[in-house]
């Protein structure tokens, strides 16, 4: 029950992560967003291995964790250079490639 | 213990709605920790004490401050000072403490009233954790450590150019 509960709980919070990452156009509140995206799905992985009593859960948690601190120290980087070379956050003001 | 359970979700969605909806990044980041300290109480309250311990050393810990690091950072200048005067006021730390009280009373209870856990739940202790991941799962311990290599090397190479570039 407190398993279901909890995976509920992270759909929750992906979508709320989602949302955020779709509103907002500060580079900083979508790299927040991201990360609580990150959390959601840790946290799934986290309820569905207490549900099954195996420890895969936790390990691909620590995988996230992982991948969640080498995310977060390259794209705070790409932020300083953004920053010092357009003199904004505006994820829309980076317009040059024309993609 | 469910119902500490429904608390702490509560928390966490309440401080995860104040995050996408602030317009401060500080003050989103406050309430960014309070979200996953209480994201730290629903995994040791899910059975993984080992999980709940590296989400508050690792992300609260080591990249929230990376966060906070790289904001201030961004925010240099004269009106710095004005600036900090008004995170500091009342207003503002008010809420991530209140959700963050409502945490500690929750760990205070678990400490003191010691309730049993919930009766499908076991938990998955740390031993058994690391004989899996040093078992069956090594190889994912070398591709991690190949993710953070790139993270690593990346990292150094965004900060040097801008390092160079100011001076």
């Amino acid at each position: 029950m407190l398993t279901t509960h909890a995976l509920i709980l992270a759909m929750v919070l992906f979508c709320l992560g989602l949302v955020g990452l779709l509103m907002r156009r500060n580079i900083i509140y979508m790299l927040l967003s991201v990360e609580i995206m990150l959390n959601a799905a840790s946290l799934a992985f986290i309820a569905a291995g207490a549900r099954w009593n195996q420890a895969d859960g936790q390990i691909m948690y620590l995988l996230i964790l992982t991948l969640a601190a080498a995310e977060v120290s390259v794209a705070l980087g790409i932020v300083l250079q953004i920053s010092s070379r357009f003199q904004t956050l505006d994820a829309d003001a980076l317009s040059e490639m024309k993609g | 213990m469910e119902i500490l359970f429904y608390i702490a979700a509560a928390v966490t969605v309440l401080a995860t709605l104040r995050v996408i909806t602030h317009l401060h990044a500080v003050h989103a980041l406050l309430n960014l920790i309070v979200a996953l300290i209480a994201l730290a109480v629903i995994f040791y309250l899910l059975g993984a004490p080992f999980a709940a311990a590296l989400e508050i050393i690792v992300y609260a810990g080591a990249i929230m401050v990376l966060f906070v690091f790289v904001v201030m950072l961004l925010n240099q200048g004269p009106l710095t000072v004005e600036q900090e005067r008004r995170w500091l006021a009342p207003g503002i730390w008010i809420g991530p403490s209140l959700l963050a009280l409502v945490l500690l009373g929750e760990v205070f209870y678990i400490i003191m009233a010691n309730p049993a856990p919930s009766q499908d739940l076991v938990g998955v202790q740390p031993k058994e954790v690391a004989i899996a991941l040093y078992g069956p799962y090594v190889i994912a311990v070398e591709l991690a450590s190949m993710l953070l290599l790139p993270g690593l090397i990346g990292a150094y190479h965004m900060g040097r150019r801008l390092g160079k570039e100011r001076r």
